[in-house]
């Protein structure tokens, strides 16, 4: 009860000292803000990148050629057992025959193939695997090759790898920029912060001389920064938010000539609260920083 | 209650402010600490608060050895020493009642309980009136007065003021003293450091005579 009433007053305290100098206040407010709202949009974009992948249904196909000269009923009983296997969704037959006339048709090269002697085509299931994971594509692809009368199992998974692989590029891109500016935020903070101790040195020298513990002392300066730190987390939520809005408005229509519906998302809940925290979090940090390096020289004499 | 036992003080640049200072102050005792500027009186009461340690020798406050005090422990030991200082230290960006407020507000206590021990400390060195006043607009003696009520509100057994009639006319030199007999009487420990002969004759008590940093 007395701690928490002491803490409510610091934080009363903390709140009053920010609104004293609403200029500057502001400007270290949006300086954060700004700094935070890039690694959060980048975020936000690679969150809609990965939606819409999601979105586009595309699954990896996995194209099983069978040994020549496979009966007809095996080719039923594997048929089977594919079909019944977990980690597939839909499995489509298509013969040898069948194979030559799509190349015929689809590729042109109707003339070469006509000079064939025989088709040289094996029969083929494509099989639809539930997954996108390329690891467990992989080990799919595998067990499949296992299979009897599978000669040779071709996973078609390249474009998939490439978008992963983008996509990890991406966030580790936007891993960098937001340490990156998180090193920024910590570091206007701690600057903020040693002016503070600097204008408030005689209070803090009268403090100590009256029996005031360190933590008494530390106190409202952590507040100060943890304060400072969840204003700039909010002014990067509105700014990302805002900028959302705007992107999303004209990405409408250019969503609808391309008969998609496609949207930037916005930041969930629980992203907006992390945001809000770690925001705190740093802004506390900063302060630690500064109020550990600075205090000590203030002894009374 | 404070005990000095060969207590040498030596600052940093080879200056020797005490030399070889032994002495004893009972509980409840009101002492002068007198001498010339320089002599060591502001010296002898910082090693009591523990603002500075001794090079050499021990001093014990209420028990605790000055010398060898853990930081930690400096806060508890200050809580129970009233400090009064020549030039006041008060702080301007906040009222005559804010500033008494803070050794409260240091110890946690519940505002209500808070502000009726501040009231009742400014009331007894006469600011009840001026409790909203910021301490700029006080005169000197108030401004001492102010920094005594900052100094008692804590209800502390040891006062020490250093100089605390310096600077003022003989009137609120006498109002001054006339407070700390108060505090005397109650059974607060009192160390008070002058030169002022004034004082000394008007409110006589035990004095120890430093000349340049060693006891007469």
């Amino acid at each position: 009860m007395k701690a928490l009433r002491e803490h409510l007053r610091v934080l009363r305290e903390s709140l009053q000292r920010l609104l004293s100098t609403p200029g500057a206040s502001l400007l270290s407010i949006l300086v954060t803000g700004i700094a935070l709202s890039l690694p959060v949009g980048g975020y936000v974009l690679l969150q809609s990148m990965q939606s819409l992948d999601a979105r586009l249904g595309t699954t990896p196909q996995i194209s099983l050629y069978l040994a020549s000269g496979t009966s007809a009923t095996a080719i039923e009983k594997l048929g089977e057992k594919l079909r019944g296997h977990d980690a597939i969704a839909a499995v489509e037959f298509v013969s040898r025959d069948a194979a030559l006339k799509q190349l015929q048709e689809s590729t042109g090269l109707a003339d070469v193939t006509a000079g064939l002697a025989q088709n040289p085509l094996p029969d083929a299931y494509i099989v639809h695997p539930k997954t996108r994971e390329p690891a467990a594509l992989e080990a799919l692809r595998d067990a499949l090759q296992g299979y009897p009368n599978v000669e040779h199992a071709q996973l078609d998974s390249a474009w998939l790898r490439k978008l992963e692989a983008m996509l990890d590029f991406g966030r580790l891109a936007v891993a960098l920029l937001a340490a990156m500016l998180s090193f920024a935020l910590v570091a206007i903070t701690f600057n903020t912060i040693r002016l503070q101790i600097l204008t408030r040195r005689q209070e803090i020298e009268v403090a100590k001389l009256i029996g005031a513990t360190d933590t008494f002392i530390r106190r409202p300066f952590l507040y100060f920064g943890m304060l400072q730190g969840l204003l700039g987390g909010i002014s990067a939520w509105l700014l990302v938010s805002g900028i959302l809005f705007v992107l999303n408005a004209s990405l409408g229509d250019l969503a609808r000539l391309y008969a998609s519906n496609f949207a930037l998302q916005s930041l969930t809940p629980a992203d907006s609260l992390a945001l809000l925290v770690f925001s705190a979090y740093l802004g506390w940090l900063g302060a630690w920083f500064s109020v550990s390096q600075h205090l000590w020289q203030i002894e009374p004499r | 209650m404070i005990q000095f036992n060969q207590v040498y003080k030596r600052y940093p640049g080879g200056h020797e402010a005490l030399k070889d200072v032994s002495c004893g102050i009972a509980e409840g005792e009101m002492v002068y600490l007198t001498g010339h500027s320089g002599a060591g009186k502001s010296t002898l009461l910082k090693l009591v608060a523990a603002i500075e340690r001794p090079t050499s020798g021990s001093v014990l406050v209420k028990g605790q050895n000055i010398r060898s005090i853990k930081r930690e422990a400096i806060p508890a030991l200050r809580r129970n020493i009233g400090l009064i200082f020549q030039d006041h230290k008060l702080l301007f960006d906040r009222s005559a009642f804010d500033n008494v407020l803070l050794p409260l507000q240091i110890c946690g206590f519940d505002p209500r309980e808070a502000a009726k021990r501040v009231r009742a400390a400014l009331d007894k060195v006469g600011l009840l009136a001026r409790e909203k006043a910021n301490p700029v607009a006080l005169s000197g003696g108030e401004q001492q007065r102010l920094c005594i009520a900052r100094a008692i509100v804590n209800r502390p057994n040891i006062l020490l003021a250093d100089e605390p009639t310096g600077n003022l006319d003989v009137e609120y030199a006498h109002e001054i003293m006339a407070i700390f007999q108060s505090f005397h009487q109650v059974g607060v420990t009192l160390v008070i450091s002058t030169h002022d002969e004034g004082v000394l004759q008007n409110f006589p008590a035990r004095a120890l005579h430093l000349k340049q940093g060693e006891l007469q």
